[in-house]
């Protein structure tokens, strides 16, 4: 038995608050002093962001056509259909499958992680196991909007088997998570 | 106009949703390259080679544990790693660093431990911090044979 009560809070309505701005504002306040104390140095330092920033358009572009297409195909409502309907399930595939289900919805998820507590712990609730959650929260690694960004910069062999090997290894962290939380023995 | 709003629906809203979920990041992202601008001018590339040390072990270790700490969206730990493999830092650290990023994420544990559990989110913290290690090194492992 789970003796861990979530609370059932509502929270988070996408908004990130003004920590990003406050964060960006200083920033710029560190540029406009050193543009004071040394505007050789400064300028240097905005033209490696502006080669930067030119460097990643183009995949930030794609990153927000390929967010637009898992938004529109795998809303969260639709994910914890297919979840939920494999609570107390204990036949091999169907085990098997709430399994796969875990580890694609953890990838295709969007948005930022703390938005998904809440839906989890509401799946939780409603049968769903510690390790599916856990593989779930886990599978948030292997963003595939975000790949084109890792190939650009580590390739694209680096990129597949680092994507493979997490998601081999989420489902060991879910069981591992699963058995220290629950001291149970999986299966 | 009603026959407008309605082929605004679907992909092209979902596009437009994206579009203004990426927007909110723009402050945290444009912050991070300035900083990457300022710190690829202003630091020393000797001060890479004091925090990751020519130690392979201790170099995961130290990717793993700044992972770990900081937080933000996956793209600034990609920018972070690509910036640092450019400084020398070994493939292995940066590996455990990206992992450590989207997995451990303990500026996210106070979030994660109100709503799934204090035992749950500790416990899944814990395991994330060594697996990061774990992934690295097989990463890099099976890298070196291929």
């Amino acid at each position: 038995m789970n003796k861990t009560k979530p609370r059932q809070k509502k929270q988070g309505n996408g908004k990130q608050g003004n920590g990003g701005w406050y964060f960006f504002l200083i920033v710029i306040a560190l540029y406009i002093i050193l543009l004071i104390l040394n505007p050789g140095k400064a300028v240097l330092s905005f033209k490696s962001f502006f080669s930067l920033l030119i460097k990643i358009i183009p995949t930030l572009v794609l990153i927000i056509l390929l967010m637009g297409f898992f938004n529109y195909f795998v809303p969260p409502k639709k994910l914890r259909k297919w979840l939920v309907h494999e609570r107390g399930t204990n036949s091999g595939i169907k085990r098997i499958k709430a399994w796969v289900i875990a580890i694609i919805g953890g990838v295709v998820s969007s948005g930022p992680i703390y938005l998904w507590y809440p839906f989890l712990a509401e799946l939780r609730k409603s049968g769903v196991r510690n390790s599916l959650i856990a593989t779930f929260l886990y599978n948030r690694a292997v963003k595939i909007p975000l790949l084109p960004m890792m190939i650009m910069y580590f390739g694209l062999a680096y990129t597949i088997v680092l994507t493979i090997v997490t998601m081999i290894f989420s489902v060991f962290n879910g069981l591992l998570v699963e058995r220290i939380i629950d001291k149970k023995v999986f299966g | 106009m009603q026959e407008q709003r309605k082929t605004l629906r679907g992909p092209s809203q979902a596009v437009l949703k994206a579009a203004k979920s990426m927007y909110n990041m723009l402050p945290i992202l444009g912050g991070v390259m300035l900083l990457i601008g300022l710190v690829n001018t202003w630091v020393p590339k000797t001060l890479y080679t004091s925090i990751f040390s020519k130690n392979p072990l201790l170099d995961v270790f130290t990717g793993d544990v700044l992972g770990s700490i900081l937080a933000g969206n996956p793209i600034t730990s990609y920018i972070l790693g690509g910036e640092l493999l450019t400084q020398g830092v070994s493939l292995l650290a940066i590996t455990a660093f990206i992992v450590a990023w989207v997995t451990v994420g303990i500026v996210q544990l106070p979030a994660e431990a109100l709503i799934l559990g204090k035992r749950f989110a500790i416990t899944r913290i814990i395991i994330s911090f060594g697996f990061a290690i774990i992934i690295a090194m097989i990463t890099v492992l099976i890298l070196g044979i291929i």
